[in-house]
């Protein structure tokens, strides 16, 4: 045995003392992969099931398997598909606007600008912040009477959150101010990764500004530009917080506002857990669209 | 060393029995965050002074309430004792098993008669005319009106509205008169406007509002024991109803679109809307000088009639129910029997509590008690609710998307919101077996 030894690394010698390599990896990926099981595959697969029957937590009556029913009922409400259409063009709205403002503010700040540190982090403020107080101090700046947006605009009594066609825009500008600053700090990675060759020999050659941006930054921030979008898509998909506080109007009844009051107020179990599955399919297939012009941005 | 052993099992055994006594001795009563859950901590004060029961009142915002007391059910959860749950959630909780049966209780204390009728049919009963009871009325509770007294007596005022509507200003005997009211006051120009009413579609704010003036045009939302709801809910009655609602929301201050308790005492104490309406459990505030600057000239009134002279209100309050999951349900029903005796029915509606106790509302001590006392009063004897079934929440939900367009955003017209909501409606409860 102790020839054993004697031939051993000193390393594994010394692990012989104490836990193996093996162990402690054991020691660290174990509790991990227990805690996703626990806490995500099973769930996944709990609500997968649920989805298939006429479950509701509120009551003690059992689950009956109703197959596909659910989805049946779920993609023939019209108010589901409201929902869906709200939803997409909310994401929309949003999502281009935090690129339009986010990557306009890094080109601004990619530039040799005064106190341009302090700059940057007041502008990061915004998402530092919490959804819900966001929500309740924009409420306060919609506000018709006493709100300073209409009083800056010369507005007069104007109703952002009351008015139908406008209340969806209003929630959407206020994502827009929180998440414009995620979407400027990647940018700016991107924009100060690019080499400063380029636009020198771009120089030399007399090319102009537009001709630059299209064709040296642009594709030189996009595969960056394009994980920024994914995230913001997949975030926008998910609002809740600040849409439920600022507005009630059906227009501004976004999927995870009706979810949840399937799923918490009506306690329709097996029926919001196959709208959520209805919704996790659509937000896969859009991030898998994305990845798709991701690779092909990255391989240009 | 037999002996050593006995004596410690024998202390094991008294620790665990004195534990068991001590856990007895305190009572947990889940209810919403607003005054008359402080005023129930008080009064339950007393009842740790008379027996040294530990009540405790917990409470949680009101946007919350309803996920967190069911989400307490479902986990079949013992950290509340009792609560003191919404009148809509009887079904559901009672059906879901949550809620211990009180009928014996119910019928060994006499209480269909101790309570005023209303309270009785609507807090505490489910199915509706079944005999079954599931809660002990607690806090009763209503939608009044609140005004202001110096802009309706200001002599200038009240010669101009007899000018144009030919009959003296007052507190409106009538919706058309309170119509009148709300137009003669709507004067955005002067940043005062008509009246303030619920229009918020989160829960059940906006359609506790419109069923005032449902009721009151002599409409209903249904036939509760057949669950018939096509020719009832989408009635001439309700259509005009909604239509009245529609028309007072164009009274109501600018961004009055999702509306609910705060903001109508507010369009009182910023000196916004001439009228408010609001639950009773909420006009404290309006007498309190340290909130309401007008306290002085608020007045109220009980939901007037409609045009047939029916007289109704929409129900708010909550009955006292015990959760089948205690630990302490033997302690609760003792806690019951104390709450609903005489003089500790009383004693909360002192504290300010609205006792649902017939006699204690029928005093005079307690009809002249505050300025709104009356009114609640008069209101609590004609009080209607919306649908207390397992499903109330989906009902809910598609009236709020039904009605709230038409009242807020105008979209399309009263018979046609009234109408699809009725469809809606036939679905739900065929989609539960109560139709065919």
């Amino acid at each position: 045995m102790t020839d054993v030894i004697a031939r051993l690394e000193p390393q594994s010698r010394a692990a012989t003392r104490g836990l193996s390599d093996l162990s402690i990896r054991n020691l660290f990926i174990i509790p991990t992969i227990a805690f996703l099981i626990i806490f995500n595959v099973f769930p996944l697969l709990y609500s997968l099931w649920t989805s298939f029957t006429d479950f509701r937590a509120s009551t003690t009556a059992p689950a009956n398997w109703v197959g596909l029913a659910n989805y049946r009922e779920l993609l023939s409400d019209p108010f589901i598909w409201r929902n869906f259409t709200i939803t997409a063009k909310y994401v929309l709205i949003s999502v281009t606007g935090q690129v339009f403002v986010g990557f306009g503010l890094a080109m601004l700040l990619n530039r040799a600008i005064p106190l341009k540190g302090l700059i940057t982090t007041l502008l990061l403020l915004p998402m530092m912040l919490s959804m819900a107080v966001v929500g309740l101090f924009w409420k306060l700046l919609y506000d018709p009477s006493f709100g300073i947006i209409n009083y800056f605009l010369g507005l007069g009594k104007f109703e952002w959150l009351a008015n139908p066609d406008v209340a969806l825009y209003a929630v959407a500008i206020v994502d827009i101010w929180m998440w414009s600053p995620f979407v400027m700090l990647l940018s700016l990675a991107g924009l100060s990764a690019v080499p400063k060759h380029l636009y020198e020999a771009a120089e030399i050659d007399r090319a102009g500004p537009f001709y630059t941006f299209f064709r040296i930054t642009l594709p030189l921030v996009a595969p960056i530009l394009m994980i920024a979008i994914i995230f913001r898509t997949m975030e926008a998909f998910k609002t809740f917080d600040h849409a439920y506080i600022l507005s009630s109007q059906p227009t501004t009844e976004l999927i995870a506002i009706r979810l949840y009051k399937m799923a918490f107020l009506e306690w329709q179990t097996g029926l919001s857990s196959a709208f959520a599955y209805i919704v996790l399919i659509m937000v896969v297939a859009i991030t898998n669209i994305y990845v798709k012009y991701l690779n092909k941005a990255k391989a240009r | 060393m037999k002996r050593r052993v006995l004596g410690m099992l024998a202390s094991v055994a008294c620790s665990a029995l004195m534990a068991q006594a001590a856990a007895a001795q305190e009572l947990t009563i889940f209810w919403a965050e607003w005054d008359p859950a402080n005023y129930l901590q008080e009064l339950v004060n007393e009842y740790e002074a008379e027996t040294g029961v530990v009540v405790t009142v917990e409470t949680t915002p009101w946007q919350d309430f309803q996920t967190k007391a069911f989400t307490e059910f479902n986990a079949r959860g013992a950290a509340y004792d009792m609560i003191v749950g919404d009148s809509q959630w009887l079904g559901a909780a009672s059906e879901g098993g949550h809620y211990v049966d009180l009928t014996d209780f119910f019928e060994e204390h006499d209480l269909g008669n101790v309570m005023a009728p209303a309270t009785v049919k609507y807090y505490a009963e489910y199915p509706g005319n079944s005999g079954k009871y599931w809660a002990i009325p607690a806090e009763g509770d209503a939608v009044g009106w609140a005004y202001r007294k110096d802009w309706f007596e200001d002599p200038e005022e009240m010669k101009a509205f007899e000018e144009k509507y030919g009959y003296p200003l007052d507190v409106p005997e009538s919706w058309a008169q309170m119509m009148d009211i709300a137009e003669f006051f709507h004067r955005p120009d002067e940043d005062r406007y008509g009246i303030a009413i619920y229009t918020d579609n989160s829960y059940d704010g906006l359609v506790m509002g419109i069923e005032n003036a449902l009721f009151s045009y002599g409409g209903n939302l249904g036939d509760y024991e057949s669950y018939q709801v096509d020719g009832i809910l989408n009635s001439p009655q309700n259509v005009a109803a909604l239509e009245a609602y529609r028309k007072l929301y164009g009274f109501t201050p600018p961004g009055w679109s999702k509306t609910f308790f705060v903001e109508n005492n507010q369009a009182i104490t910023e000196n916004l809307a001439a009228m408010s309406m609001n639950y009773f459990a909420f006009f404290p505030a309006l007498v309190n000088p340290a909130t309401n600057p007008n306290a002085e000239n608020t007045g109220f009134f009980a939901n007037p009639p409609g045009p047939g002279g029916a007289q109704f209100a929409a129900l708010g309050g909550q009955g006292i129910s015990i959760v089948s999951y205690s630990e302490n349900i033997d302690e609760s029903y003792a806690f019951l029997e104390w709450f609903i005796k005489d003089e500790t029915q009383k004693r909360w509606a002192e504290l300010g509590g609205y006792t649902a106790s017939a006699k204690v509302l029928e005093s005079d001590e307690f009809r002249s008690a505050t300025p709104y006392n009356e009114a609640f009063y008069q209101t609590m004897f004609k009080v209607k609710d919306f649908w207390a079934v397992p499903e109330y929440a989906e009902l809910l939900t598609a009236a709020n998307q039904r009605l709230y367009p038409y009242v807020v955003g105008g979209e399309g017209t009263a018979q046609e919101a009234l109408d699809a909501l009725t469809a809606d409606w036939i679905d739900t409860f065929k989609k539960y077996g109560r139709t065919n």
